[in-house]
């Protein structure tokens, strides 16, 4: 338990290594640098122009298809993972039954493949 | 053992802080920012337990899709911040309903052990003689076929419905067609000798 931990203390290390970085980069140019705001100063603009209009505006539904798309393709990598780990073990049953699970996730991807879910325009 | 203990409550405490502050923020937006971070949190929590597959499959899955699917439905719905804001007393009822039977549930989840609903001590085997993944790995997908096989039915009807759902064909677009751009006929390009000063 001890020795996985340790293992970890690089990253714990980077963690409050950033932090303070951040913290101390943060408070110098808050502490150090001439603080002279006015409201045209504090406006928010895009390339000099006044803002156009709201930034959160309605994206395309077809991001969303993306994403989803995404998300799935990463749970079968998740799946994959274990799977290569301990290949090993678990033999030519534990093999095929993950070629099993890549064919119907195959079925998928020729099916949304055909639909041309994947082509933008 | 001192620093594991001082991480732990760190970790613990920002994650609890960011969880309050996903359902307190006037802004739906860092709502799912402070969302993303107390992911981050509970994987370090995870993680200081020995469950380090987990804690990685949060970071993976949770952080990197679930996250920015959050931000595309908060970005998509048009959300009008000041109407957000009304119909809370309205809502607060059936809320709270929900709240409480979530509650309840975790607290018997918790008390199982008294309730003697608690499951058989599973065969976990030690940290050192096998890793999380190994360990998962060597039952999952043998051991446990059909409900992998099931896993992979699931996402596909997932995949399938997410496409009829939103997928629209669209006229008028124009697409490549491979088939047809190989097939072509060179002729199709004619070569003219035009005399100089005259036309085609």
């Amino acid at each position: 338990m001890d020795e996985l931990l340790i293992e970890y203390l690089p990253i714990l290390l980077f963690l409050l290594i950033a932090t303070g970085l951040t913290l101390v980069m943060v408070a110098a140019s808050l502490l150090l640098g001439k603080q002279n705001p006015d409201s045209e100063k504090l406006s928010p603009y895009e390339c000099g122009f006044e803002a156009f209009d709201d930034a959160r505006r309605q994206f395309d539904v077809r991001f969303y298809l993306v994403a989803i798309l995404f998300i799935i393709f990463d749970l079968e990598v998740a799946f994959l993972f274990p799977w290569a780990v301990s290949l090993g073990n678990i033999g030519l049953f534990g093999f095929w039954s993950m070629i099993i699970f890549l064919g119907v996730l195959t079925v998928g991807f020729i099916y949304e493949w055909k639909k041309g879910a994947l082509e933008w325009e | 053992m001192i620093v594991q203990t001082i991480a732990f409550y760190v970790f613990a405490a920002v994650a609890v802080m960011s969880a309050l502050l996903v359902v307190g923020n006037r802004n739906p937006v860092y709502s799912v920012l402070f969302l993303i971070l107390t992911f981050f949190n509970v994987a370090a929590l995870f993680v200081l337990i020995g469950a380090e597959f987990l804690a990685m499959m949060l970071v993976v899955v949770y952080v990197g899709a679930v996250a920015v699917l959050f931000l595309f439905v908060v970005m998509m719905l048009d959300i009008n911040f000041v109407e957000l804001r009304q119909g809370f007393v309205r809502y607060l009822p059936i809320g709270a309903v929900i709240g409480i039977i979530l509650a309840a549930e975790l607290i018997f989840v918790v008390a199982g052990s008294s309730l003697g609903t608690a499951p058989a001590a599973a065969p976990t085997p030690a940290l050192a003689e096998a890793t999380n993944t190994e360990a998962l790995g060597n039952i999952m997908y043998t051991q446990y076929f059909y409900l992998f096989q099931v896993a992979g039915l699931v996402l596909l009807v997932a995949m399938m419905g997410a496409i009829v759902l939103t997928h629209r064909d669209r006229s008028g677009v124009k697409r490549q067609r491979i088939g047809d751009q190989v097939a072509r006929s060179r002729n199709s390009v004619e070569l003219k000798k035009v005399p100089t000063g005259k036309g085609v």
